[in-house]
């Protein structure tokens, strides 16, 4: 087998959450029950309609563009890109061509090994979306039906250098990338509605007799899932080993044109679309409809005053300030903004980013999956879950006997009664779980439970470690409130004594 | 000036069907208008700026308020095809 490498460029395509279209006033809603209800005469490409941009879906653009590391332009414009199709009314798409809005930037993920990676993006542009085509797939070549309720909404293309490596990398990478949209609150990412999707460009560098040899580039086109963006890429890889051990075509041979091919989920497979027509083909040039954008200092200080702590510097600052590990503030950070709320409003509360790592990744997320709730359903607020573990934290409450608490607030909560911080005190009291830290009363238990198990404690005396479990054991039985910890270490004086 | 195969090639991506007579008749027109047109070649501009529009004006924009869309029917009904809730095409073949 050839020894090579996998090169992956991901050109993704997200819609922005604007309230209108890009250059109209119809709602830019997702709406396939109602067809064609979304349109007006210049998203319909009708004679004589001028576009006029929307401000807010170039801010949301800008702000995107902040938090990808672009640079950003002073000057912008836009342009046309002609291709007939049938859900493009206007026989071309006003796109950005010579000069985006952005350009130069980069995304940093951290993989599985723990090293992090970093892809780096060309540019990203501001285009408007087309409609959707819906297919007769009878096979009896009935007619196509168009609905334009798409067509015009604001799409940003953000386009990667080929600088992933795996189909598990390019994975990581879009969730990244899915991540810090959702944080900045610029699309909904709804992938299954197609606000958030990409082509990957994939080929090999063949590497033989010291030579490397780039196989002819392939585009997979529309891909709508993580899960079919990595099978897609590892499929396409083992496909093109297949070709080039069979025909050994390179990038760049007349006889090997660049591909697009789509995704079959159903087969698991790449199929074959149409020949890739060249950038020539589409004919760019300045729309003249629209006139071009030039960006102050202050309204991108002012767009900057506006961007929320981004993912990266979240995890960063969880495993500098809060000596989290890279894998809990990993998983805090990637389930998403309102969680990782959550998390810092906890730590805000009792003192210990640990602690709360440990609660709020483990009990809660537990929770929340079990009772399929999101966090703002959830009973046990941030505020009261920071207020319980605050008494961990000052060890008034083992954390068994915290346990305790937050089943019973939950219990509580279920059946409808109101739950608050100041249950907590109550539910310890009426339980009798604080922490017995009477080191007098830990003791008098001791004596008894020893003087019960002489076996055992004549084991533990003569060195057996395993015998010791079973004593602390018997004693916590009685102590509902003990600490574990001082119960052990109380045995371990008291038998080398 | 302009070739046979560039008037073959531009009908195909305006998805337009000449005659040879036609084929003929558009070599020789759009030869000519580009032959006219490339007397602007001769003007220096190398101290010009490059223009991205002919209105000297920048930054139109629009407030994200949504306004009344057309009602569907109105929508279609310059469609040459529809059945009432789509534009319908003839069904499109990848490649064609």
């Amino acid at each position: 087998m050839a020894n090579y490498t996998t090169i992956i460029g991901l050109e993704v395509h997200v819609q922005l959450l604007t309230n209108t279209k890009l250059f109209c006033s119809c709602p830019n809603r997702f709406n396939p029950d109602n067809p064609n209800v979304q349109t007006c005469p210049v998203c319909l490409g009708l004679p004589g309609a001028l576009p006029v941009l929307n401000r807010e879906a170039f801010k949301l653009s800008l702000k995107t563009a902040m938090a990808l590391n672009l640079e950003l332009a002073r000057f912008t414009k836009w342009d046309r890109k002609q291709y007939y199709y049938p859900d493009l009314p206007k026989g071309y798409q006003t796109s950005q061509f010579d000069l985006p809005f952005s350009s130069k930037g980069y995304v940093e993920f951290d993989m599985p090994s723990g090293e992090l990676k970093r892809v780096r993006l060309i540019r990203a542009h501001l285009e408007e979306d087309a409609g959707k085509n819906i297919h007769d797939e009878s096979g009896r070549g009935a007619d196509s039906q168009v609905d334009l309720n798409r067509a015009g909404t604001p799409l940003l293309e953000i386009v990667s250098e080929p600088d992933i490596r795996s189909a598990e990398e390019a994975r990581l990478y879009l969730e990244e990338m899915r991540l810090l949209l959702l944080t900045i609150g610029v699309s909904d990412c709804n992938m299954q509605e197609g606000s958030l999707r990409c082509d990957a460009n994939v080929n090999l560098h063949i590497h033989e007799n010291g030579e490397t040899i780039p196989t002819p580039i392939v585009e997979i086109k529309n891909l709508n899932s993580f899960r079919f963006l990595e099978a897609a890429i590892e499929y396409e890889v083992k496909r093109q080993l297949g070709q080039w051990e069979k025909e050994r075509k390179r990038l760049g041979d007349v006889d090997a044109p660049k591909t697009t091919r789509g995704y079959d989920p159903d087969r698991g497979v790449t199929v074959l679309q149409r020949g890739k027509e060249g950038a020539a083909d589409y004919r760019y040039f300045p729309c003249p409809d629209l006139v071009p954008v030039v960006v102050s200092e202050e309204e991108l200080a002012a767009i900057r005053a506006t961007l929320v702590e981004f993912p990266s510097a979240r995890r960063r600052r969880y495993c500098d300030q809060l000596g989290l590990s890279a894998y809990d503030a990993q998983v805090i950070v990637n389930q998403g903004n309102e969680f990782a709320a959550y998390y810092d409003a906890v730590v805000a509360i009792c003192g210990d980013g640990k602690l709360a790592a440990n609660w709020t990744t483990q009990d809660v997320l537990r929770q929340t999956n079990d009772r399929r709730e999101t966090l703002a359903q959830f009973p046990v607020t941030a505020e009261i879950l920071g207020t319980l573990l605050s008494k961990v934290a000052k060890n008034e409450l083992t954390i068994k006997a915290a346990r305790d608490v937050f089943a019973a607030l939950l219990a509580e909560a279920d059946e409808e009664k109101p739950i608050s911080k100041e249950r907590i005190d109550a539910i310890v009291t009426e339980k009798g779980l604080a922490t017995i830290s009477d080191t007098g009363a830990i003791d008098a238990v001791i004596n008894a439970v020893v003087a019960r198990n002489e076996k055992a404690a004549a084991d533990v005396r003569a060195g057996k470690q395993q015998a010791l479990g079973p004593l602390v054991g018997q004693v916590m039985k009685e102590l509902k409130g003990a600490d574990a910890k001082v119960v052990r270490q109380m045995l371990i004086d008291k038998l080398s004594s | 000036m302009l070739t046979r195969d560039e008037v073959l090639k531009v009908a195909e991506l305006g998805r337009l069907n000449l005659s040879e007579a036609e084929v003929e008749q558009f070599t020789q027109q759009l030869g000519k208008i580009l032959g006219y047109v490339d007397v602007l070649n001769e003007v220096d501009v190398s101290n010009v700026e490059p223009m991205a529009h002919v209105a000297d004006v920048s930054n139109v924009f629009r407030d994200d308020v949504a306004r009344q869309s057309l009602p569907r029917g109105e929508a279609l009904a310059n469609a040459p095809k529809s059945d009432g809730k789509f534009f319908l095409v003839p069904q499109i073949i990848e490649g064609a």
